[in-house]
C-alpha cells in the first residue's frame, strides 16, 4: 500500500475474512509514487447557462486513499461526478489524468483513461437483460458495418465471467435485470465498473436513504478498491459513513470548494458539524444578534 | 481471482424460468394467440377466409399496416412516438406523383426526391425532439400540422385538383411496378408483393433491435434515459436515426400506395398513426418504452388483418372492426400492464 499514512481510531481496515474485490492491480500500471494525484481537478468550473454549477473546484485523487465529497443537495457533487467520468464537459479549468490535462467528450474515453464509476442509480436498466446491462455503451462487436453485430456469445460469456468475479458465478445473464437482488445489482454495477480496468473508482452512494446493508456494500466496495491501489472519490451525504473510510474530505456548497480537510483536521461530530449547516446556523446567530 | 463466497443480501442465485414460462412473458405471445382465436372465430363464420383468398387479402391489410406498426414499435420501445408518419406518407406519395405529372420526370428520380424529402422530415423530427427535450407527441404533432396542410396546398396550386394520377406509363413505370406493385396468383388469391416488403421490415427491425449497439441504444433509450446518458450510449443519434428509419417506413408505405393505384388522392388524414400505435401495442409494446419486439409487432399486424379481413367476409357491419380494434387494445393494454409488473416487480431483499 502506498498511500499516506492514515491516523484516525475508527478507521477501517481491510475486511477480515473477505476476498478482496477484484480490483486489478496491474491497470495500474507501475506502482504509483506516494502522494502523485492520478486525477485531479484544476479550477473546474461548470455552468449552467450562466449560473455556474460548479465555481473554480479544485480536488486531488491520490492512488490507495479515499478522497470523501461531501455537501448537500444542489451543492454540485453530481456535477463533479459527471464532469469527471465524462458525461459533461467543464467550461473552465485542468482536469488532470496522471498528470496531463483531458477534456471528455463522452463517458467512453473517461472509462478508457480507467476511471470507472458506480452511478447513485447503479444506471442499471431493469427491463434489459444482465449481459445487455453489462455491456451497455461499449458492446462487443463483429463484422464490418453495415452488418455490424453484437457478438452474442462473447458479450454473454464476458459477462458471466466478469460477474462471477465479483462473487455471483452463477448469475443467469439471460434474465432482465429487474430479477436481481438490490445487492447482485450492485454487484453488477461494480462488475462494470472494474471490467475495463480501473485506476479511479468514483462511487456515487445514492441520496435516499438506504438499510444499513446496504450501506455496508458500498462502504465495502469503497475499502476493496483503496485497498486494491486505487484512487477513490466518495460522493456521499453522510459524514458518519464518509468518517469511516475517508482519508480527505471535500465539502461543497453552492459549487465551491467550502472545505478540504483531512482525517486529522476534523473529527466526525466536526464532519457532520459543517454538512448539516452548522456554519450556516452560526452566521445566521451572529446576524440575528446584530439586528436586535 | 477467487470465486469465494460474498454474501449479496438475498438469495444468490435464482431459479432460471422454464422454456415455457419465458415463451409466456413474451411480448408478441398474446397477439399471437389472438390471430389463432381470430382464425377460429372467424373461420367458422366464413370459410373463405382460410383459403387462399382470403388469405391474400389477410396478408394485403397486415402488410400495409404492419410497415407502419413495426416502425412504431422502434419508437416505443426508445420511449418516442411519432404522429405525423400518416400524413409523411401520403405527403412523399404525392410529391412523387406531382413531380411525374406534372414536372415531367422519370418514376424513379421521382421516388428518389420524395425518398430525400421524406429523410428531411425525419431528421428534423429527431432534432426536434432532441434538442427541445419536449415530448415527442407534442413536436411531431407539429410536423403532422405543416405536412397536412402544406400537402393539400401544394397540390391545389400546383395541380389544381385532390387526386394526383397520370403517373402510370412514364418512364421507368414498369419496374417500379415490379418493385412496388406486383403480385402474384395462387389459387383464388393474389399475393401482393407488399407482403415481402413488410417480411423485409419486421425482420430488418428484428435483428437491429436484438443483434446490433443502435439495438441496445434503442432499449435502454426507453428503459432509463439517465442510466443510457451515465453509460454513454449515444441518445441524440439513436434518436434522430430512428426518426429517419420512421421517415423511410412512411414512404415506402406512400410508394406502395402511389404505384399500386397509379395515383393517390389527397387526402392526408389523421388516422393511420393511431392504427399503427394500437397495432404496435396489441403486439406488446408497452406505452412507457423500453419494452418490445419486431415480432410482436409482426403478430399484431397479422391480428389486424385477420380481424379485418374476417369481418369483411363474414359480412359484419365494417364499423364492428372499430370495436373489436378497440376490445382489443384493451385487453393488450391489461395483458402488458400485467407483463410490466412481473418484469419489473423488485425483490426485496
Amino acid at each position: 500500500m502506498t498511500g499516506p499514512e492514515r491516523v484516525g481510531p475508527e478507521r477501517v481496515g481491510p475486511v477480515e475474512g473477505q476476498e478482496p474485490l477484484p480490483f486489478p492491480e496491474s491497470t495500474a500500471g507501475l506502482p504509483p509514487v506516494a502522494g502523485a494525484p492520478v486525477l485531479e481537478l484544476r479550477g473546474v468550473t461548470v455552468r449552467y447557462g450562466s449560473v455556474p454549477a460548479l465555481d473554480r473546484v479544485s480536488l486531488r485523487l491520490v492512488p490507495g486513499t479515499v478522497t470523501c465529497l461531501l455537501g448537500e443537495n444542489g451543492a454540485g457533487k453530481s456535477t463533479v461526478v459527471q464532469v469527471v467520468s465524462g458525461v459533461r464537459r467543464h467550461d473552465e479549468g485542468e482536469l488532470l489524468v496522471d498528470g496531463r490535462a483531458v477534456r471528455f467528450r463522452r463517458p467512453r474515453q473517461a472509462r478508457a483513461r480507467g476511471i470507472a464509476t458506480i452511478w447513485q442509480d447503479l444506471a442499471v436498466i431493469p427491463l434489459m437483460t444482465v449481459w445487455r446491462n453489462f455491456w451497455l455503451g461499449d458492446e462487443p462487436t463483429r463484422g464490418i458495418w453495415p452488418f455490424r453485430r453484437i457478438d452474442l456469445a462473447v458479450a454473454r460469456e464476458g459477462a458471466a465471467r466478469a460477474l462471477a468475479r465479483v462473487g455471483l458465478p452463477d448469475l443467469n445473464v439471460n434474465q432482465p435485470a429487474a430479477a436481481l437482488q438490490p445487492g447482485q445489482r450492485h454487484s453488477l454495477a461494480v462488475a462494470r465498473a472494474m471490467h475495463f480496468g480501473a485506476k479511479v473508482l468514483v462511487v456515487d452512494e445514492p441520496a435516499a436513504p438506504l438499510t444499513v446493508a446496504q450501506h455496508a456494500l458500498v462502504l465495502r466496495t469503497v475499502v476493496s478498491a483503496r485497498d486494491a491501489g486505487l484512487g477513490v472519490l466518495f460522493v456521499t451525504s453522510t459524514p458518519g459513513y464518509a468518517h469511516l473510510v475517508g482519508d480527505r474530505f471535500v465539502l461543497l456548497a453552492g459549487g465551491r470548494v467550502a472545505a478540504d480537510l483531512t482525517r486529522e483536521d476534523v473529527d466526525v461530530d466536526g464532519l457532520t458539524r459543517l454538512i448539516s449547516g452548522g456554519e450556516a446556523l452560526a452566521t445566521l446567530t451572529a446576524e440575528l444578534r446584530r439586528s436586535s | 481471482m477467487s470465486t469465494a463466497q460474498r454474501p449479496v443480501f438475498g438469495v444468490p442465485v435464482r431459479r432460471a424460468p422454464s422454456r415455457g414460462r419465458r415463451l409466456l412473458t413474451r411480448p408478441s405471445t398474446p397477439a399471437f394467440v389472438g390471430v389463432l382465436v381470430a382464425l377460429v372465430v372467424f373461420g367458422a363464420q366464413a370459410p373463405q377466409l382460410v383459403g387462399t383468398g382470403g388469405l391474400a387479402s389477410l396478408l394485403d391489410a397486415a402488410a400495409l399496416i404492419g410497415i407502419g406498426a413495426v416502425a412504431v414499435t422502434l419508437l416505443l420501445v426508445a420511449g418516442q412516438f411519432d404522429v405525423s408518419i400518416g400524413v409523411l406518407s401520403v405527403a412523399s406519395s404525392v410529391t412523387a406523383g406531382l413531380l411525374v405529372s406534372e414536372a415531367g420526370w422519370g418514376v424513379w428520380p421521382a421516388l428518389a426526391a420524395s425518398l430525400v424529402g421524406a429523410l428531411a422530415v425525419g431528421v428534423v423530427n429527431g432534432l426536434l425532439v432532441v434538442l427541445t427535450g419536449l415530448p415527442s407527441f407534442l413536436v411531431t404533432l407539429a410536423t403532422f400540422l405543416v405536412l397536412q396542410g402544406g400537402t393539400l396546398v401544394v397540390a391545389q396550386s400546383v395541380a389544381g385538383t385532390s387526386l394526383v394520377d397520370r403517373v402510370e406509363g412514364a418512364a421507368g413505370w414498369p419496374s417500379a411496378e415490379a418493385l412496388f406493385g406486383s403480385g402474384v396468383a395462387l389459387g383464388g388469391g393474389r399475393f401482393r408483393i407488399s407482403i415481402l416488403w413488410w417480411l423485409a421490415a419486421v425482420v430488418l427491425a428484428g435483428w437491429l433491435l436484438r443483434r446490433t449497439r443502435f439495438g441496445n441504444a434503442i432499449y435502454a433509450l426507453g428503459g432509463s434515459r439517465r442510466a443510457a446518458r451515465e453509460m454513454g450510449v449515444p441518445t441524440a443519434s439513436t434518436t434522430v436515426a430512428l426518426y429517419l428509419l420512421t421517415a423511410t417506413a412512411a414512404w415506402l408505405l406512400g410508394t406502395l400506395a402511389l404505384v399500386r393505384q397509379g395515383g393517390v388522392p389527397v387526402a392526408p388524414e389523421f388516422g393511420d398513426e393511431i392504427e399503427y400505435l394500437v397495432v404496435a401495442v396489441i403486439g406488446g409494446c408497452l406505452l412507457g418504452g423500453g419494452y418490445g419486439s419486431a415480432v410482436g409487432a409482426a403478430a399484431g399486424a397479422l391480428l389486424y388483418g385477420t380481424v379485418r379481413t374476417g369481418i369483411d367476409i363474414a359480412g359484419w357491419e365494417s364499423y364492428s372492426f372499430q370495436v373489436v380494434l378497440g376490445v382489443l387494445l384493451v385487453v393488450a393494454l391489461l395483458a402488458n400492464g400485467v407483463a410490466r409488473r412481473r418484469l419489473t416487480a423488485v425483490p426485496r431483499s
